[in-house]
């Protein structure tokens, strides 16, 4: 398991500055560490996460949003029609809720549908995993600076610690 | 169409006014639809940030640029229909305060971009829902003498504030705005370093 100390550390030496998002159960440990490091902007809907995160790029900053993949259905237009389009990068950092169908009932039809919902409106995504995180966290930064679209890092339950469903 | 319509200025009209008054390296973030492509056909300058999809986004991602740039004014020009579709924002934005964000709402009552439809806004009073979210300075403006007062009033202090500008349904004739996405954010990051 990940510690979400490590977690943000690793993130922070990327060069990330700029946190917003909305919660999920899976990401309280991150978020936690995230406002005690004081990095952290709450936002109340995902899509204005993602808004938020694009304002903070065209200010100079280097973003990412917290959300649970239930708000990636609710940012799907605004990133669509806003990051893709004017190629606004941020990291969205996705809770994989439903993951192989062990969630509450609200999560089935997302967590089935998630990755290939990414292949299609072409947001690049890795799951992160505690054995490859070096390579994980690599992905991201090499990923990220080159192609100035979104990409997305799935956490599965149990692999960064927080409190679990 | 509203009784007092035919007295009211056009919200070209009010964006003319506002950008005469906003200095040239402010950052302007323009809401989707007639709002942009009427801003972007009277002046176009490299801090404004012509919005094109992403309805209902425009005061988060201005929220965004002012939380990144704390020394900078930045202004977002909304109208009705964005700002009833991104309502929860009104509420980040009075709970975090930024010292240095202005909302103009451009309000005809109306999606005008997509035909006139009325919008809420004719019944919700979205100064008083800014009011009541937090926002430091909140005006209701309907004269253009007004709102050059209060507008000039709001770039001199310290926010958020938040003008709402009453204007007629009228759109004028323009096109798109003929610029690559891409290169509206290249040159805006560009404009405000
Ligand atoms: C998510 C989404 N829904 C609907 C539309 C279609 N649409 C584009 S502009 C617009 C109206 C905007 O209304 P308002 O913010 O009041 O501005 P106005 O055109 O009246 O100045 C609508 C409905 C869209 N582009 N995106
Ligand atoms: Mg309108």
């Amino acid at each position: 398991m990940i510690e979400s100390e490590a977690f943000v550390q690793a993130l922070e030496d990327i060069g990330f500055d700029f946190f917003t998002g909305v919660p999920d159960v899976l990401l309280a440990g991150v978020i936690e560490t995230l406002l005690t490091r004081r990095l952290y902007t709450p936002a109340v809907r995902e899509d204005e996460a993602v808004a938020m995160a694009a304002g903070a790029y065209l200010g100079g900053r280097v973003p990412a949003v917290l959300m649970s993949n239930a708000g990636l259905g609710t940012s799907l237009n605004t990133l669509l029609s806003l990051n893709l389009l004017y190629r606004h990068p941020c990291l969205l950092i996705v809770a994989w809720r439903g993951f192989e169908g062990h969630d509450a009932p609200e999560h089935r039809s997302m967590g089935q549908v998630m990755t290939p919902l990414l292949d299609t409106v072409r947001i690049p995504h890795r799951t992160l995993s505690d054995a490859t995180a070096l390579d994980d966290f690599n992905w991201v930064a090499q990923t990220f600076m080159k192609t100035r679209i979104p990409v997305a890092l799935l956490l599965k339950p149990g692999v960064v610690r927080g409190i679990q469903p | 169409m509203r009784p007092e319509e035919g007295t009211m200025q056009s919200r070209a009209r009010a964006i003319q006014a506002l950008l005469e008054l906003i200095p040239g390296d402010v950052p302007v973030i323009i809401c989707n639809g007639f709002p942009s492509r009427e801003a972007f056909k009277l002046v176009d300058r490299p801090t404004h940030f012509y919005m094109m999809g992403s309805m209902g986004m425009a005061a988060a991602i201005g929220l965004g640029v002012a939380l990144a740039k704390p020394a900078k004014k930045v202004v977002v020009l909304d109208g009705d229909g964005n700002v009833l579709m991104g309502l929860g924002t009104l509420g980040t934005v009075g709970a975090l305060k930024p010292k240095n964000f202005i909302h103009v709402v451009l309000d005809n009552e109306v999606y005008g971009s997509s035909g006139n439809q009325p919008s809420y806004a004719r019944v919700v009073r979205l100064d008083q829902v800014a009011k009541a979210a937090g926002y430091a300075h909140v005006e209701r403006v309907r004269e253009r003498e007004d709102l050059v007062y209060e507008f000039k009033d709001l770039l001199g202090k310290d926010g958020p504030g938040f003008l709402l500008v009453k204007v007629s349904e009228q759109a004028e004739d323009v096109g798109w705005v003929s610029l690559e996405p891409s290169q509206i954010t290249q040159r805006f990051r560009k404009a405000i370093e």
